[in-house]
């Protein structure tokens, strides 16, 4: 037993990228989906027995293949990527059994087994990138769930979703050429690409060589804001939430982005803030403006946009932006507020997006002028779609509230008070926008389209009030989420260089 | 003066950056979708010469031991790039393939006339 628990992080990314290879040898959707969901479940025991490792016997360091690093690849487990781990590996296990009903229903028969390949490799790619301790690796588990999320995005059935596929491609490895880039100018000043390494050396070499270091942190953090589409680098996002099939936006949604501002968590606090003086270089100063730009700009764009899916597409580049913000605002509570958001967010619009995938699936459309009255003909569908939707405005007593509470208090403790009025009024927004697709499910007339809706199969239902259940049980026990997220951001925020010593 | 030699110094870096700002241009600025492939790649292939470059180290031989030898180019870069390279390939060829069904759903690749059929519906 003990030899395999000394395997864990090893296991945590070969499971699924295994399974991806022998899924590209099934032909049958249902027999890919089958085995797809056998691996999904498999990786959250991994992940939670990593973050008890970790909660109760420190950072674990695995050396890839027995080279010690700095040479080898290390795989460095701590609270931060074990809790990451655990978000993305539970969340896909709770969405797999959806998967299987909308898929058939959205994808070709032929596709369908190629589908839960390239998701497999994808869920690889995301837990890769949470897990690695080195900065190249990181890029390389970046492009494969990368062109993996590309080609589930193509499988739309709308023509429109190969242009949104190609325009994601595109920007998308321009974000990842900007990471490389920036990985090298570290690599060329540091000679290391072990992220524990690097930050070590980096104080000294930023003394010699201060502006290849800072050109460094700037192609790091506009290649990452690419992936995590910080505002206004978010135009891909929309379009590819929009027309990639209900089951790959709920799970892009959920995780992708996350794991992207994993990344930029790891670049800020692990390498820039504990070799250098974080007060003295330009990320807050850059992050705050865009965060609270997004959490406007975007809430204001969902409100107007027709199409349900593009209007939660809007809404997550909002919701990223408060992520962003607890960042920006670098204090104990702020920070704090920013990974628990990471942690609810992911949920809320998990249910979010499983909720519009069932009405698509029974309904056959998610335009919000036709689907008058769906909540009658789609009730408990509705009702997590409700559910999750105060969750995202912040109601007390949900997920939501948590998150902005603690972000609010970080703002007040950073003696910035109108950020926390513009959090509360951005929130307002996000009421608008819920309210009117609550508006049309609940006080219209029912239209022609759901008349002979009903709730979706109870493999649909049940992984969709799962995850609206958790939006809301994740605002009374807050034990896993703030309470792993404060200790997360202690240990960040105590890591971090203080005053200009160098 | 002295800036004019740095640049004659570093010649490596400012070809890169050439190449960089090259690629990144015609990805910004060309609508037809396999010229965008085509300047990403330019764009992706500068990363490439930002690794490599360094790691020649003049006067030093191949890393492979032998007495005789003690300076070595440092071989880390090569392999690195090894992998972008292999990452790059696969890169285009996928979106090589998406251009091709892009085809063979609208009849064209020019991003803007794609724009204006979507807006029709």
């Amino acid at each position: 037993m003990s030899a395999l628990t000394a395997q864990l992080p090893g296991l945590q990314v070969v499971i699924p990228l295994l399974g991806a290879v022998v899924a590209a040898f099934i032909r049958r959707g249902t027999i890919a989906w089958g085995w797809a969901t056998l691996i999904t479940a498999m990786t959250p025991i991994v992940a939670f027995a990593l973050l008890i490792q970790v909660w109760t016997g420190g950072p674990i360091s695995y050396h890839m293949g027995g080279w010690p690093p700095p040479i080898g690849i290390e795989y460095r487990v701590d609270l931060l990527n074990a809790f990451v781990l655990v978000l993305v590996s539970l969340v896909s296990a709770i969405m797999m059994p959806y998967a299987r009903r909308s898929v058939a229903h959205e994808i070709d028969g032929d596709k369908q087994a190629w589908f839960y390949c390239m998701y497999l490799l994808c869920l690889t790619g995301l837990l890769g990138i949470t897990i690695t301790g080195d900065a190249f690796n990181a890029f390389v588990f970046m492009e494969i769930s990368s062109l993996s999320s590309y080609v589930l995005i193509a499988m739309g059935r709308d023509r429109r979703a190969l242009v949104a596929a190609y325009q994601y491609l595109i920007i998308g490895t321009i974000g990842a050429t900007f990471y490389v880039v920036g990985v090298g100018l570290l690599y060329l000043v540091t000679g290391s690409l072990n992220f524990a390494d690097i930050a070590l050396r980096l104080g000294e070499a930023s003394a010699v060589y201060p502006r290849p270091v800072l050109a460094g942190l700037a192609f790091l953090f506009v290649g990452i804001s690419l992936k995590l589409a910080l505002f206004p680098l978010h135009v891909w996002l929309p379009n590819a939430y929009a027309y990639a099939p209900s089951f790959a936006t709920a799970f892009l949604a959920a995780t992708a982005t996350k794991v992207a501002i994993y990344l930029l968590l790891r670049v800020i606090f692990s390498i820039y803030g504990v070799a250098l003086d974080l007060k003295t270089l330009p990320v807050s100063a850059v992050l705050y403006p865009l965060s609270i730009a997004a959490m406007f700009i975007a809430s204001i764009l969902a409100v107007y946009e027709t199409n349900l899916k593009r209007m939660l597409a809007y809404s997550s580049v909002a919701q990223i932006g408060y992520i962003t913000l607890g960042i920006a605002l670098m204090n104990q509570a702020g920070l704090t507020g920013g990974i628990v958001h990471l942690f609810n967010h992911a949920l809320i619009k998990g249910a979010l997006f499983l909720a519009l995938g069932a009405i698509l699936y029974r309904a056959g459309t998610i335009k919000l002028e036709q689907l008058g009255g769906v909540g009658r003909t789609m009730p408990l569908t509705c009702a997590a779609f409700v559910v999750a939707g105060m969750s995202l405005m912040g109601v007390p007593g949900t997920a939501g509230f948590i998150s902005k509470y603690y972000l609010i208090v970080g703002a007040l403790n950073a003696g910035m008070w109108p950020i926390a009025f513009l959090i509360v009024a951005s929130s307002l927004i996000a009421l608008v926008y819920i309210g009117r697709a609550v508006e049309v499910a609940y006080f219209r007339p029912v239209s022609s389209a759901v008349a002979h809706a009903k709730d979706p199969p109870l493999l649909m239902l049940v992984p969709l009030l799962v995850l609206a259940f958790a939006s809301v049980y994740f605002g009374i026990d807050t034990e896993l989420s703030a309470g792993v997220a404060g200790r997360v951001a202690e240990t960040l925020l105590s890591g971090l260089k203080v005053g200009g010593a160098n | 003066m002295e800036s004019f030699k740095g640049l004659f110094d570093h010649y490596n870096y400012v070809v890169t950056i050439v190449l960089m700002i090259a690629g990144l241009y015609i990805v910004i600025a060309r609508g037809n979708m396999i010229k965008k492939l085509v300047g990403l790649m330019l764009f992706q292939t500068s990363v490439y010469l930002l690794y490599i470059a360094p790691g020649k180290v003049i006067g030093g031989t191949p890393p492979v031991l032998d007495a005789k030898f003690t300076v070595y180019s440092n071989p880390l870069p090569h392999v690195l790039i090894l992998t972008a390279i292999v990452v790059g390939v696969a890169t285009i060829a996928l979106g090589l393939a998406l251009v091709t069904r892009i085809h063979e759903a609208y009849g064209t690749i020019e991003e803007d006339e794609i724009f204006a059929r979507d807006e029709q519906e």
